[in-house]
C-alpha cells in the first residue's frame, strides 16, 4: 500500500453562501416552516400572534412536551417507542404533589411553603421517574419484551397508579416555591435575562472557537472565517431576539404592585418591568444543551446512535445494548418527572388528567423534528422545533377560532405530511436511512 | 514446533438440537492464513464466532499462545487482540468512518467526552495507508461503496494491532479491483506475523490466499489440508462429499471409505 498523503488540508472552494456555512438543510427547512406558520397566523389574527405576550405563552406551553421530546429522540433512535410518557408524567406529578401537600407539611410537620419542600419534592419526583423508567427499560432490554407492549401496559398502569395514589382527587395548590417552575409565576426578570443572553452568547462563541481550533490543529479543512462569523452572528441575534421579546412582555401594573407590596416596597409611579425568560423555558434550554452534549460528545450518545443504526454491529463492538436500553428509558423517566414539575406547577395543582395524550404529542414532536422511526437518526434541536411547530399550530388555530376537532385534524395531517416530506427529501439526497 | 497462536479444541455449539459445530478442533500459527471452508450452514461462521466472542460456546477450549483463554463476549476477544471483519460488514450505517472505526473504543478527552477531531485524524492516517482514495470522512458509511466500507472494517482491525484476524468472506461484497486490494492487504498482514482465519467458499480464492485449509460439513470437520498439496477438485470433493484426499489429515466428518 502506498503512503501518499491526502490532500485533505487543501480547503475546498465554497460553492455558494449556504454551502460555505455548512448548515443542516433539514434544520433550515424546519425553521422555515415555523416562520411560515407564524407569519400566516400573524396575518390571520391581525398581528396578535407575534406579540411578546403570545410568544411568551407559546414558549411556556411548549416546554413540557419539548422536554420529554428530547428523551423520546433517544428512545426512537434506539428503535424503541415509549407510549407511557403521559402516564408516567401523571404518576410523578401525583407523587410530587403528595410530597409537598401531605408529606412535608403534615407528616413531617414543616407547614406550608417550607423552603425544603420544593427541593425534596423535585428530588422525589425525579427518583420516581428514574426508577419507573429504568424498570420499563429492564423489561425491554433484559426480558426482551417489545417496547411497544411494555409501554402500552405502562400507559394503562401509571395513569391509574396516579389515580390510585390521589384517590382521584385534584391536589393543590402546590408549594409556592414549586410553582416557580410553572412559567408565568417564575421568570428571571429583565436584568437576569440579559445576563443569561450574554453568558449564552459567550459560551456559543467559545464553543465555535474551540471546535475550529481543534480542526485547525489536526489540519482538517475549515470553513472560511467569515462563515464562522456569520454563524456566530446568527446565534447571537437569535439569543438576543428571544430575550428581547420575552423582556418586552410587561408585567401588568396591578400584579407589579402586589409584587412590590409583598417585598414591603412601594411601586414607584410609571415603573415598567418585563417578565423575562420563564424558569420553565430555562429548564428546557439547560436540558436541550445537556441532551445535545450527551448525544454528540459522550460514549453513551455514540452507542445510542450506533445501536439504533445497527444493533448487531453495536453488540459485536462490545457494547452492552441491554444496559443501554435501560439507560435510555431511565433518562426518559427522569425527563417525564421534570416535565411533570413544569406541567403541574403551570396549572398550580395536580389533576388526574395531567399529561393526557402527551405521549402522542411527544412522539409527534420527535418525528416532525426528523427522528426516524427506523432508528439511528434524530436530533435534539429537531425534536424541540417539532414541539414548537405543533404548539404554534395548535394555539394559532385556537386564536383564529378554529374549533377543537378541526385543530386536531390539522395537527394530525401535518404530522403525516411532515414525515412524507422528510421521506421525499431523504430519497432526493440519497440517504439510505 | 512452537505452540500455535490459536488452538480451538473440541468446539461445540448447538441451536435447538441441531449441532452447528460438532467437536471441531483447528489451529493457527503466526504469519499463517488458514481457510475455513464449507457450504452455507456447514458451521464455519459459527465456529469462528465462538473465537470472536459473538457466540458463547457450549463446549470446548480455546488456547491463545498455548494459554487457556476465556472468551465469553466480543470485549474478551478484543483483549486477546482478536479482531473480526464480518461478512455483512458490522458497521453502523448512520455513523461516519471515524465513529465506526473507534466504536466501543472511543478516544476521549481528559474530561471524558469523545474526541471526534482526534479520532478523525487517526482515521485519516490509517485510511491513507490502506486506501488512499478514501475521502469521505464526514458522510455516514451508508453512503460509501462496498470497497470503502470494507476499508473501514479492515482499518479497525489494523488500527488496534490485531494479532489474530478473522475474516468472514471479506470479498463477498466487493468488485474485482477491491478484491485485489484485500488480497494485497492479507499478504501484508501475514508478513507482519498476524495469524488470519479466512472464511470463504470461493475455492480459487482460498487456493490463492491460504496456507492451510479446514473443510467443514454439517458441523463436523472433514479434514485439514495444506492447500499446495491438493487440487481445487480435491477441495471441492471435501466440501461436497466429505471425501478426504490422501495428503489430508482427516477429521471426524470425513467420509469413511473402506
Amino acid at each position: 500500500m502506498t503512503d501518499t498523503p491526502t490532500d485533505a488540508s487543501a480547503p475546498p472552494k465554497p460553492r455558494n453562501l449556504f454551502s460555505a456555512l455548512e448548515l443542516d438543510p433539514r434544520l433550515l427547512g424546519m425553521i422555515g416552516a415555523f416562520v411560515v406558520i407564524c407569519l400566516i397566523f400573524n396575518f390571520l389574527t391581525d398581528g396578535r400572534f407575534m406579540t411578546p405576550r403570545n410568544i411568551f405563552n407559546l414558549t411556556i406551553q411548549t416546554a413540557s412536551v419539548a422536554i420529554m421530546a428530547t428523551g423520546m429522540v433517544f428512545v426512537i433512535v434506539t428503535r424503541n417507542i415509549d407510549l407511557s410518557v403521559g402516564s408516567l408524567l401523571a404518576t410523578c406529578s401525583a407523587i410530587m404533589a403528595m410530597t409537598q401537600t401531605w408529606l412535608m407539611p403534615d407528616w413531617l410537620g414543616l407547614g406550608l411553603n417550607h423552603p425544603a419542600t420544593m427541593p425534596v419534592a423535585v428530588l422525589v419526583g425525579i427518583l420516581a421517574g428514574f426508577t419507573i423508567g429504568a424498570f420499563q427499560g429492564w423489561l425491554i432490554g433484559y426480558l426482551t419484551i417489545p417496547a411497544f407492549i411494555v409501554t402500552l401496559g405502562g400507559y394503562l398502569v401509571w395513569r391509574n397508579v396516579s389515580w390510585h395514589l390521589t384517590k382521584g382527587q385534584t391536589i393543590g395548590p402546590l408549594d409556592e416555591n414549586f410553582q416557580l417552575f410553572g412559567g408565568i409565576n417564575g421568570t428571571l426578570g429583565e436584568t437576569w435575562s440579559w445576563v443569561f443572553a450574554a453568558v449564552a452568547i459567550a459560551v456559543s462563541f467559545f464553543a465555535l472557537f474551540r471546535s475550529r481550533r481543534a480542526q485547525v490543529a489536526h489540519e482538517f479543512p475549515v470553513k472560511p472565517i467569515w462563515a464562522e462569523l456569520v454563524i456566530g452572528a446568527i446565534i447571537a441575534a437569535a439569543i438576543l431576539g428571544l430575550v428581547a421579546i420575552l423582556n418586552a412582555y410587561e408585567i401588568p401594573t396591578a400584579r407589579l404592585q402586589r409584587l412590590y407590596e409583598a417585598r414591603g416596597q412601594v411601586l414607584p409611579a410609571g415603573t415598567i418591568e418585563g417578565y423575562g425568560i420563564p424558569i420553565s423555558v430555562l429548564v428546557l434550554i439547560v436540558i436541550a444543551i445537556i441532551m445535545t452534549v450527551v448525544a454528540q460528545r459522550t460514549r453513551l450518545g455514540r452507542y445510542i446512535f450506533a445501536a439504533g443504526g445497527n444493533p448487531e454491529a453495536a453488540e459485536l463492538a462490545g457494547i452492552n445494548t441491554r444496559l443501554l436500553t435501560v439507560k435510555v428509558f431511565a433518562i426518559m423517566g427522569v425527563l417525564c418527572a421534570i416535565s411533570a414539575i413544569v406541567a403541574s406547577s403551570r396549572q398550580t395543582f395536580h389533576s388526574n388528567d395531567i399529561g393526557t395524550l402527551d405521549e402522542l404529542r411527544v412522539i409527534a414532536a420527535a418525528v416532525i423534528g426528523g427522528t426516524a422511526l427506523a432508528g439511528g437518526l434524530g436530533t435534539i434541536y429537531g425534536a424541540i422545533l417539532g414541539a414548537l411547530i405543533m404548539q404554534s399550530l395548535q394555539s394559532g388555530m385556537a386564536m383564529v377560532g378554529v374549533d377543537a376537532p378541526y385543530q386536531n385534524m390539522v395537527v394530525g395531517s401535518v404530522l403525516v405530511l411532515a414525515v412524507f416530506i422528510d421521506i421525499v427529501y431523504r430519497r432526493r439526497t440519497g440517504d439510505k436511512t | 514446533m512452537t505452540s500455535p497462536l490459536v488452538e480451538m479444541r473440541d468446539m461445540q455449539k448447538s441451536f435447538g438440537g441441531i449441532k452447528a459445530v460438532d467437536h471441531v478442533t483447528i489451529d493457527l500459527y503466526p504469519g499463517e492464513v488458514v481457510g475455513v471452508l464449507g457450504h452455507n450452514g456447514a458451521g464455519k461462521s459459527v465456529l469462528l464466532k465462538m473465537l470472536s466472542g459473538a457466540l458463547q460456546r457450549d463446549g470446548g477450549e480455546i488456547y491463545i499462545n498455548g494459554q487457556k483463554a476465556t472468551i465469553n463476549n466480543p470485549r474478551d476477544a478484543r483483549n486477546y487482540q482478536i479482531e473480526t471483519i464480518y461478512q455483512y460488514l458490522a458497521l453502523a450505517d448512520n455513523l461516519d468512518a471515524a465513529s465506526n472505526l473507534f466504536l466501543g473504543r472511543e478516544l476521549v478527552s481528559p474530561l471524558g467526552f469523545v474526541d471526534d477531531a482526534q479520532m478523525e485524524a487517526e482515521t485519516r492516517k490509517i485510511l491513507a495507508r490502506l486506501n488512499p482514495n478514501f475521502r469521505r470522512f464526514h458522510t455516514p458509511v451508508a453512503g460509501l461503496s462496498g470497497g470503502q466500507r470494507q476499508s473501514v472494517a479492515i482499518a479497525r482491525a489494523v488500527y488496534f494491532n490485531a494479532k489474530i484476524l478473522i475474516m468472514d468472506e471479506p470479498t463477498a461484497a466487493l468488485g474485482v479491483q477491491e478484491t485485489r486490494m484485500v488480497a494485497e492487504l492479507i499478504d501484508q498482514l501475514k508478513s507482519e506475523g498476524i495469524g488470519i482465519f479466512l472464511i470463504d467458499h470461493d475455492i480459487h480464492q482460498v487456493k490463492l490466499l491460504c496456507d492451510r485449509a479446514n473443510v467443514m460439513k454439517n458441523g463436523q470437520l472433514v479434514g485439514t489440508v495444506k492447500v499446495d498439496d491438493v487440487t481445487e477438485d480435491d477441495l471441492l470433493g471435501m466440501i461436497i462429499a466429505g471425501k478426504c484426499p490422501a495428503s489430508a489429515i482427516p477429521g471426524p466428518g470425513a467420509l469413511q471409505t473402506a
